[in-house]
């Protein structure tokens, strides 16, 4: 308990440095950015595929409200933390981290939260061409769905920081985890609804992506903001958030201890 | 306190020949060979010592202090610092020890080291009154005052060194691992250095253990040294002893005011070194009266310098011994020169 109440009264002072680090690193941040702009070439191209009549259910401002949608929650919830805690066992600064009494996770949940606002000045004006735009038309109204997408986002993004934090840590046991990494944004890209909506996939994809925690990092959310979903609907998506959220929390903590051991063993 | 007893740390370590056939063979069959990087040290440090621990490249001193900090899990022994297992990493320990390593950094790269100082705070939970304190005597001993607030990318090697060292005493550890802390740094900086670990050292009765590529260090730091290699322990015991023991002659330097015939040099004893009319002999500590006598009267010497053999001739000798008994198959020489 007393670890718990020790995080506590530091998570300011972290949260503040965390904001520090995000404005010294403001360069990068926004090739970042830019990098996660692929939903709008898939939503030119897909309008001009439903400019005529809609494709599989999906108008034109539908797909503008979709991918638009999509662009948020990525700019929200999207991490890069693999790529710092890989770098850092390969680079052996972690060993720094492991003397402290702080867990590593905790560190870099704290500094990744502080840019959060941050990324608030991309997503808000997306946001504001969304509500403007024809897309405006294809968005729920329904409040019960509006006031559950602030719970569904930060699911989605301890999903998706787990699931990354848990990818970096493959450094403890492979020199090269970051090709990992490539086999993960092919599976990412095809099965969170980023390339594609999920209904729009062939059964034999879409059958595992409904299940598996890709869907759940991405498509939650933008499901929460331009579909009209049934009370049961929304209870097992966000139920189904919340299992995976804990579940790759677990995961992650488990990786992150075995790795250590294997540091412990072999030297780092 | 720290207590190691019989610890050892293997290594199994990847083992490839060169050559494309010895990569494509290591695809389906790795071979794997066990490195001891630390076979069976056993030494016990008192609370308040500064300890130099020496060895060659590759002889486990990084890895020992790895062990110590609690970063490496050790193959067998035990091992104690501050009355905790070190490996388990238990609040109450990270709080009591320090691991500083030369070439590493624990400063945030791209923001002042100011901000590292106020994580650390947080995070080691300390409180602000005792914070602000600390790190005012830290800013003064170590003259940091003008770098607190420049981005650690634009500090020197000696000044991220300097701040290294204040983040890693902010929490006011009592054990202190100090891992080449003077590597890469200028004559004046090392000293500002060791000064400054020696007065942390009686002020807060810290246990030091320190290894150095630099001599120097050791000598003005440590009364006491461990020396290691191959991973096994060939001295533990007083630095002064150990000089006395293994080279018990005095180096005696001086400088001529006017050409001396070469016999009468001879005659004090063995030349070592010869630039000019700068002279290093080796003398007998108990002809040293009489030689000095000589020196300073007949002689007429312009400056004169008595010291004891350099550290690095004896730790040449020690270890080129280490090396004979490893290749002859016996023991390692832990009780020849232990004390």
């Amino acid at each position: 308990m007393s670890a718990v109440s020790r995080t506590l009264r530091a998570l300011p002072t972290l949260l503040r440095v965390g904001v520090a680090e995000t404005v010294a690193y403001r360069g990068e941040f926004l090739v970042w950015i830019l990098t996660t702009t692929l939903p709008l070439v898939m939503l030119g191209l897909w309008s001009s595929v439903a400019a005529e009549e809609p494709f599989a259910g999906y108008t034109a401002a539908g797909f503008t409200a979709y991918y638009l949608s999509n662009l948020i929650v990525r700019n929200l919830t999207g991490s890069w933390v693999a790529w710092q805690v890989s770098e850092e066992i390969r680079l052996g600064s972690m060993s720094m981290r492991l003397l402290r009494p702080l867990h590593p996770m905790v560190a870099f949940a704290t500094s990744h939260l502080a840019a959060v606002p941050f990324r608030s000045v991309v997503a808000l004006p997306i946001a504001l061409i969304l509500l403007l735009s024809s897309g405006a038309s294809a968005l729920t109204t329904e409040p019960l769905q509006l006031a559950l997408l602030v719970p569904s986002l930060v699911l989605a993004w301890m999903i998706t920081f787990t699931t990354m934090f848990m990818l970096g840590c493959f450094a403890f046991f492979m020199t090269k985890s970051m090709s990992l990494l490539n086999l993960y944004f092919l599976l990412f890209s095809l099965l969170s609804g980023y390339l594609l909506p999920i209904p729009l996939l062939p059964w034999w994809i879409r059958a595992p992506a409904e299940v598996l925690p890709f869907r759940f990092m991405l498509s939650a959310p933008i499901e929460l903001m331009t579909r009209s979903l049934s009370g049961r609907q929304l209870a097992e998506l966000l139920a189904g958030q919340l299992a995976w959220a804990l579940a790759m929390l677990v995961i992650a903590l488990w990786v992150f201890r075995r790795g250590v051991r294997r540091f412990e063993a072999v030297g780092g | 306190m720290i207590r190691a007893r019989d610890l050892k740390k293997h290594f199994k370590v990847h083992k490839r020949p060169p050559g494309f056939v010895s990569a494509m063979k290591s695809l389906v069959h790795r071979k794997y060979e066990v490195v001891k990087a630390i076979d069976g040290v056993t030494f016990t440090i008192e609370r308040g010592e500064r300890v130099g621990f020496l060895g060659p490249n590759g002889a486990g001193k990084t890895t020992t202090l790895k062990v110590l900090a609690g970063l490496l899990h050790p193959t067998s022994g035990d091992v104690e610092v501050e009355g905790a297992v070190p490996f388990r990493r238990q609040t109450k320990f990270l709080e009591a020890i320090t691991l500083v390593m030369g070439q590493k950094s624990q400063l945030i790269w791209d923001l002042p080291p100011s901000e590292t100082y106020a994580m650390n705070r947080a995070v080691f939970d300390v409180p602000h009154a005792e914070f602000k304190q600390t790190l005012s005597e830290l800013t003064e001993l170590l003259d940091l005052g003008p770098l607190l607030d420049k981005p650690t990318r634009q500090l020197s090697l000696g000044e991220r060194m300097k701040c290294e060292l204040a983040a890693a005493l902010l929490h006011r550890p009592t054990t202190l691992f100090l891992d080449e802390p003077t590597i890469g740094l200028d004559v004046a900086m090392q000293v500002a250095i060791r000064d400054f670990v020696r007065s942390y050292n009686q002020k807060h009765d810290a246990t030091v253990l320190l290894t150095s590529h630099y001599m120097d260090d050791v000598v003005a730091l440590c009364p006491r040294i461990i020396v290691i290699d191959a991973g096994v322990l060939i001295h533990d015991g007083d630095l002064r002893q150990l000089i006395k023991t293994m080279d018990p002659d005095k180096r005696v330097t001086f400088t001529l005011t006017e050409a001396v015939a070469d016999d009468e040099i001879t005659r004090l004893g063995s030349v070592l070194l010869r630039d000019g009319q700068r002279i290093t002999i080796k003398v007998p500590e108990r002809e040293i009266p009489a030689v000095v006598g000589q020196l300073l009267g007949p002689l007429k010497v312009a400056d004169l310098a008595i010291e004891d053999p350099p550290l690095e001739e004896i730790l040449r000798v020690m270890f080129g011994k280490s090396r004979e008994a490893r290749d002859s198959g016996e023991v390692p020489p832990s009780e020849a020169t232990g004390s």
